[in-house]
């Protein structure tokens, strides 16, 4: 009997020493909690523990609570070592309060200002300083079809412009197929909404609108083309499209019942699971013709300020195990987007993903999500008109003006 | 001389630290809710002071005056089913019918769970293709549609549905107590007098039950203006943003949308109804106790 309680008293105490002498120990909130994402992240815990370190896992499901975490202790005065968000101006403000570590000799020693896409800088370069590391890159508009669907509707080829699209979409709904799947849920809809105005209007109508905010462009007649395409596409959607979930439409699309869905890369890991195969029963197409724009975004880690030099010897020592070749392959392999490098090492990865690394090369192609250039409540004030705009019979010029004074704030 | 001011002191005493949560948890967060409201916060409360330009903007905001409106049409249906409907199932429990205990429980169960878990329920229930519509369709039905979760113009009754199903057992309990709580004499003096029950009910009987009615839709009216899990649940707002509702918006600007000083107007501006709701009721009960 004390004999078990000194044993486990010393395995207590032990551990608990072992664990002191373990080198830098981070606490890590982040929100990857599915299935692929959370094997995605452990390949991450894992070189951090090769690397010497201890990884505390603070795993938070979904996003804006797990965000909501990190902010509230941030104020509280106990940070964690690192937290996720997004690669938008989710934690701008953060950084303008100075309570984020900026990571500049690490970006300085892997020359980010040339090896990162641009958009991505854009957002976690704040005058001249790095805020952030970058994990992965999400392209959000890739159209996902089904080539059995396809077959049957009589499809030779991928569309190459909206017209082409629209086509397709007749053919779909003639062959008694659902055209598009899609997921009525409000970042669905402006997901989709971006689609169109990236793919119709081009990169210099997209960036005069989302990022420059341009009331001109907002009221110009090209745009309302834009809503019109957008809300045309509405007559190509099934009837329980509201509040759907975007994998219960993937699964239509994998089961042949609706012929595409517009979706982020991470609608891969769906058809994968399901035993399909890229290029063989579904075809992945990053946009309409040979120069669509590219619309990316991802993860970051930030790292709270905190004067405590322990902390910051795991901040650094986490930064850079995030940033290597190896560590960024195997992670984004699981998770389903690609490496932030330009350099990285393509010949590992799906047909879909090499496109998009090829893409993501030409420097006239990417650019950010909506996200990206707006903040969170712009972007949900957008939002909001697009859904609303999208399920009612709003005509086109009240949405155009709704959009106007929703992005003049 | 001592034990008399101890006496005086010591309930005051005990009631301090209610006092104090109050002054601090409700009137102190309350009013620094209100001054956040006058500045430009945005992730963090900031002390950049601009006016009312935060109520402006809110009022400029399409979604914010569409819950608004989804509020007030739900108030007043959700409130009005819960009292029929509660003070029936009442009265039908007060019939002395067998297997009373069964029935309480049955009616009270849905206020005992989460309504997160059983809005999911719901949903699923009121999905086009499945639930209700599906099983109606199955059994031949065939020109049934039943879609008001997904239409623009009548989603946000299916939630009033669904939180009346959750909320009349409760309105039940209380009414079924205040009409155990009426004299017998009454009943017997009514029935020699040849008066059928339900003329007792209306004009004797309802009229001894003010005060249970007036605690009911106090209660009510507090759940409606803090309505937020059911839409959650149900339909996200959705669909587009026909069944949004004020505490909704809040919530998503406080933590979603990074714009602290947006949301704590809208909560200022949600706390007036609240406020006018409760001033005559609290002025009628002091004036009750001052008689």
């Amino acid at each position: 009997m004390y004999g078990t309680r000194r044993a486990l008293l010393c395995a207590w105490l032990c551990a608990t020493a072992i664990a002191a002498h373990a080198g830098p120990r981070a606490e890590v909130i982040h929100w990857w909690t599915s299935g692929g994402e959370s094997a995605a992240v452990k390949q991450v815990e894992q070189a951090y523990r090769d690397a010497g370190g201890t990884w505390v896992d603070t795993a938070i499901a979904g996003g804006d609570q797990s965000r909501a975490v990190t902010i509230n202790r941030i104020i509280g005065g106990n940070p964690p070592t690192a937290a996720q968000f997004n690669t938008s101006k989710q934690f701008l403000d953060i950084i303008e309060e100075d309570l984020l570590n900026p990571v500049d000799d690490l970006a300085r020693r892997d020359r980010w200002d040339e090896v990162l896409p641009a958009p991505i800088v854009d957002v976690i370069k704040v005058r001249g300083h790095w805020y952030a590391v970058p994990m992965n890159i999400h392209m959000q508009t890739w159209i996902w079809y089904s080539k059995a669907a396809f077959a049957k509707a009589g499809i030779a080829r991928e569309p190459a412009t909206m017209d082409e699209l629209f086509a397709d979409l007749d053919k779909l709904k003639a062959a008694g197929i659902i055209p598009l799947a899609h997921g009525g849920q409000a970042w669905q809809d402006i997901l989709l909404f971006s689609m169109v105005l990236s793919n119709m209007g081009g990169r210099d109508l997209y960036l005069k609108v989302i990022r420059d905010r341009d009331q001109a462009a907002i009221r110009s007649a090209a745009f309302r083309k834009v809503l019109v395409a957008y809300k045309r596409l509405q007559a190509y959607v099934d009837p329980a499209s509201p509040g759907r979930n975007w994998n219960d439409a993937t699964a239509l699309v994998i089961g042949g019942k609706a012929g595409m869905q517009i979706m982020g890369d991470w609608a891969k890991g769906e058809f994968i699971a399901a035993g399909q195969a890229p290029g063989r029963q579904f075809g992945c197409l990053p946009g309409l013709g040979g120069d669509s724009p590219y619309l990316i975004q991802g993860d970051v880690f930030v790292f709270p300020k905190t004067g405590d030099a322990g902390a910051l010897r795991a901040q650094k020592l986490l930064a850079s195990v995030v940033e290597q070749p190896g560590v960024q392959l195997a992670f984004n392999k699981l998770k389903g987007s690609v490496p932030v490098r330009l350099d990285a090492d393509a010949s590992q990865f799906d047909v879909c993903a090499r496109k998009g690394m090829a893409i993501l090369r030409d420097p006239k192609r990417p650019v950010g999500v909506a996200e990206v250039y707006l903040t969170p409540d712009q972007n949900g004030a957008l939002q909001d008109v697009l859904t609303a705009y999208w399920n009612t019979n709003m005509p086109v010029e009240r949405a155009q003006n709704s959009i106007a004074s929703a992005l003049r704030y | 001389m001592a034990t008399l001011r101890l006496s005086r002191v010591t309930p005051w005493t005990a009631l301090l630290p209610m006092a104090l949560v109050a002054a601090l948890g409700y009137l102190g967060a309350g009013l620094w809710t209100f001054y956040i409201s006058l500045t430009g916060s945005r992730t963090f409360p900031s002390g950049h002071f601009i006016g009312l330009a935060q109520y402006h903007r809110l009022f400029d905001n399409e979604r914010w005056m569409l819950s608004l409106h989804n509020l007030a049409a739900y108030g007043v249906l959700f409130v009005l089913a819960c009292l029929v409907i509660g003070f029936l199932l009442a009265v039908f429990i007060d019939q002395n019918v067998k297997g009373e205990g069964v029935f309480r429980t049955i009616f009270l169960y849905p206020y005992a769970m989460s309504f997160v878990a059983t809005g999911l329920v719901w949903q699923w229930l009121l999905t086009p293709g499945d639930g209700i519509d599906g099983t109606l369709r199955e059994l031949g039905f065939q020109d049934v549609r039943f879609d008001w979760i997904v239409s623009q113009d009548v989603a946000i009754y299916t939630v009033v549905i669904a939180t009346v199903w959750q909320m009349s057992g409760l309105v039940m309990a209380l009414m079924l107590a205040g009409l155990r709580g009426v004299d017998p004499e009454i009943w017997k003096a009514a029935r020699l007098d040849g008066i059928p029950a339900w003329r007792v009910y209306a004009q004797i009987i309802l009229p001894l039950l003010w005060p249970t009615i007036a605690t009911v839709l106090l209660l009510l009216a507090t759940a409606v203006a803090k309505l937020y899990d059911a839409v959650v649940a149900m339909t996200q707002g959705g669909p587009g943003i026909a069944s949004e509702v004020p505490a909704k918006f809040i919530m998503d600007h406080l933590f979603l949308r990074s714009n602290v000083g947006l949301a704590s107007a809208g909560a200022i501006v949600l706390l007036v109804p609240v406020l006018a709701l409760l001033a005559p009721y609290a002025y009628a009960r002091s004036r009750k106790e001052a008689a």
